[in-house]
């Protein structure tokens, strides 16, 4: 494997407060990324993210340890060969005025032009390509206030591309879209890191994706410890459940997903395979049954999905007698109904 | 004249490419004829009217059919013009960068307190000597030349300790509070010195803060304009890190910029430039906070690029005007400046943001 791009050793990461006191963040920290890599940095909140990604982007100094970005300490790096190495997408939300989606990605080509910020066609190449790579070549001449939340993130990306860094930080940049963009955002991210020898990390709130996109996860532990590996593992090892067990949500190892911590309000039998058993399961765990358990009082209720005629029919088997409804909602609706007749009688 | 500007601009649209591009060279040229035809209608105007050929006449060195004319013009007219269009670049200007460093709209020159500062100094030279020597020294007595350098202490004096901080704060906004502050201090002085003044030393510094272009003789342009062009070049010099500044100070660290470098030389190039002009015509309000507005309006573009020549222009043309305006053409009248130039920008600032879709568009707010 080629040499990492970023790595660390032994690095302490946090701030320095008044007088020589400092508060410690995370220690320590031995991290590793290469070229090609996506990585997702995830971690409750207040776990110290923006902290680490501020260390390794050299905006803030490490306590103790070492940063290497492309060999040399970033903090002691001059801005303009840094930013060469390293582009980064922070959290605030640019207000540029009026620049066109071009001519905020030629910003990024900063650490390359002179006093002047005069544009050579290697510059515009490079404008070009950072363009196309995130698929807003399109958009070029627009605004960038006139854009939607999630273009405007591309055109950040876009301008951090345009510096032709090996590496490229974004913190949080899933935030402010919506579910389909995330996704969308994501996929273009892994192909950056694909096609363009580049590694990329990226700090999320979102695990879902993270689980699914990254090739490892950097998971910062409350305590101040960071656990290193491919997101099954972690999942696998019972770090996930570590890091994001709290108050009232659990992370759930089976589905991958989060669930409400809550007592089961009564077990229920669920027979059926297609994808209408799996949501139908999914609606009776969130209305807090305990589906095709084997702990616990027996089932009061069995959910059969049957196929009448091209039309999926819920039959719902509540003592001797049954009843079939025609949807989900109005299944959903009978069980909690003949739950609370069972509880009165 | 702005509504046909507009009506062009959107026209031809800002969709940055060529046409856009063009309409910006069309727009900086058209502006530096309007300021050229403003600077002689400057020279041929005031309480004598002179006939354009016979200002050509003297500024070729020739002889004027009155001979009176020829002083009116060299000494009088062509260096309060001449000022006029160097301060009003070097406000628009510095105006510009201030609003870019504190990515603040109402950002304005003085807001780092260099205004605060110079009348301190006037009002330390005199009022307080005033009190000092009697009823002898009055203005006239002092002279000239010793506002200009008492102004130029006291905006020294507070810049200095800015610029001094800058090299140490990290966040531009603390620096923004930092001057404010200052800013207020320095004036609670002077309204404790003019409590203690008697009428005629208050009359004298009331008149300095009315600002006026006439004052400067031409042997203090010598020493004007090339403090402003340095100053000026200097922004010019600045402009790509000024580009990048659009998106916050962590953006343009992360792009390459240094950042406590940048903005120290545009703390300094301000001081000078605002300074240097408080110091010679007074505190000069509305030019730079109005006109890169302007600017930013009717090129729809935040390029600094394109703004700082476009500022520069249109600064040194609304001075021009203003001042037009001001000695009130035909009459022996002189008005107050400071009121002219809020009396006729405000407006024309409060149409542009209404009429367009508001300064969102126009600035990073």
């Amino acid at each position: 494997m080629s040499e990492p791009i970023l790595e660390t050793d032994d690095l302490a990461i946090g701030y320095r407060t008044h007088r020589r006191t400092q508060r410690l963040v995370a220690e320590p920290v031995n991290l590793r990324l290469y070229p090609g890599e996506l990585v997702c940095l995830l971690g409750p909140n207040g776990a110290g993210k923006s902290t680490l990604l501020c260390t390794l982007a050299g905006m803030q100094p490490p306590l103790r340890g070492q940063v290497r970005v492309a060999g040399t300490d970033p903090y002691h790096t001059s801005p303009r060969v840094l930013a060469r190495r390293l582009g980064m997408v922070l959290t605030d939300r640019a207000e540029v005025g009026a620049l066109s989606v071009r001519a905020l990605t030629a910003l990024g080509r900063y650490p390359h032009t002179g006093w002047s910020g005069r544009l050579t066609p290697r510059d515009e190449v490079a404008i070009d390509q950072a363009l196309t790579a995130v698929g807003i070549a399109a958009f070029a001449p627009r605004l960038v206030h006139e854009l939607s939340d999630g273009e405007r993130q591309k055109v950040m990306i876009a301008r951090a591309l345009a510096q032709e860094p090996k590496l490229l930080l974004l913190d949080e940049p899933t935030a402010f879209l919506d579910l389909p963009r995330r996704v969308e955002l994501m996929g273009i991210l892994r192909r950056l890191a694909r096609e363009g020898e580049r590694a990329v990390l990226l700090s999320t709130h979102d695990l879902d994706l993270a689980l699914r996109g990254a090739d490892q996860l950097w998971l910062l532990q409350p305590g101040g410890s960071i656990q290193v590996g491919v997101p099954e593992e972690l999942v696998l090892n019972g770090a996930f459940q570590a890091a994001f067990h709290g108050d009232g949500i659990d992370f759930d190892p089976c589905t991958g997903a989060f669930a409400f911590q809550r007592p089961p309000i009564g077990r229920i039998d669920l027979t059926g395979h297609d994808l209408a058993a799996l949501w139908t399961r999914r609606a009776l765990e969130r209305e807090g049954f305990v589906v095709n358990g084997y702990e616990g009082p027996p089932s009061v209720m069995r959910v059969a999905i049957h196929d009448d005629d091209g039309q999926t029919v819920w039959r719902l088997h509540h003592a001797q007698s049954h009843q079939d409804y025609p949807t989900l909602s109005q299944a959903i609706r009978g069980v909690k109904a003949r739950l609370s007749a069972s509880i009165t009688e | 004249m702005s509504a046909a500007l507009d009506t062009v601009c959107v026209q031809l649209g800002t969709d940055g490419g060529s046409r856009g591009d063009l309409w910006r060279w069309v727009f900086l040229a058209g502006l530096s004829c309007v300021l050229m035809g403003a600077f002689f209608l400057n020279l041929a105007l005031g309480s004598v009217r002179i006939p354009l050929s016979e200002i050509a006449t003297i500024l070729t060195g020739g002889e004027a059919s009155k001979p009176s004319w020829n002083y009116i013009v060299l000494a009088f007219r062509l260096p309060k013009a001449l000022t006029a269009i160097l301060a009003g670049a070097a406000l628009a200007v510095s105006g510009l960068q201030m609003q870019t460093l504190f990515r603040n709209p109402l950002a304005d020159p003085y807001i780092l307190g260099i205004n605060a500062g110079a009348s301190l100094g006037v009002a330390l030279v005199v009022l307080a000597t005033g009190a000092a020597t009697g009823f002898l020294s009055n203005v006239g007595l002092l002279g000239d030349l010793s506002l200009i350098v008492s102004a130029i202490a006291g905006a020294s004096l507070v810049t200095g300790l800015v610029i001094v901080a800058a090299r140490w704060l990290r966040h531009a906004m603390t620096l923004l509070i930092l001057g404010l502050m200052l800013g207020y201090a320095t004036s609670a002085v002077v309204s404790i010195l003019i409590y203690f003044s008697v009428p005629e030393q208050i009359q004298a510094y009331i008149t300095w803060t009315f600002g006026s272009f006439g004052g400067v003789t031409g042997r203090q342009l010598m020493i004007l304009a090339p403090v402003i062009g340095a100053g000026l070049l200097l922004a010019g010099l600045l402009t790509k890190p000024l580009n990048a500044l659009l998106l916050g100070e962590s953006y343009a660290r992360s792009m390459g910029a240094n950042v406590r470098r940048v903005r120290f030389w545009l703390i300094a190039g301000t001081s000078v430039l605002a300074g240097a002009v408080t110091a010679f015509c007074g505190p000069i309000a509305f030019l730079g906070v109005a006109i890169p507005h302007l600017c930013r309006s009717l090129l729809r573009t935040s390029d600094h690029r394109v703004l700082m020549p476009a500022t520069m222009l249109m600064g040194g043309l609304v001075a021009l005007l203003a001042d037009l305006v001001a000695s009130v053409p035909g009459s022996r009248t002189i008005l107050p400046l400071n009121a002219v130039t809020a009396l006729l920008g405000a407006p024309i600032v409060v149409w542009i943001v209404l009429h367009r879709d508001g300064p969102r568009s126009n600035f990073a707010s």
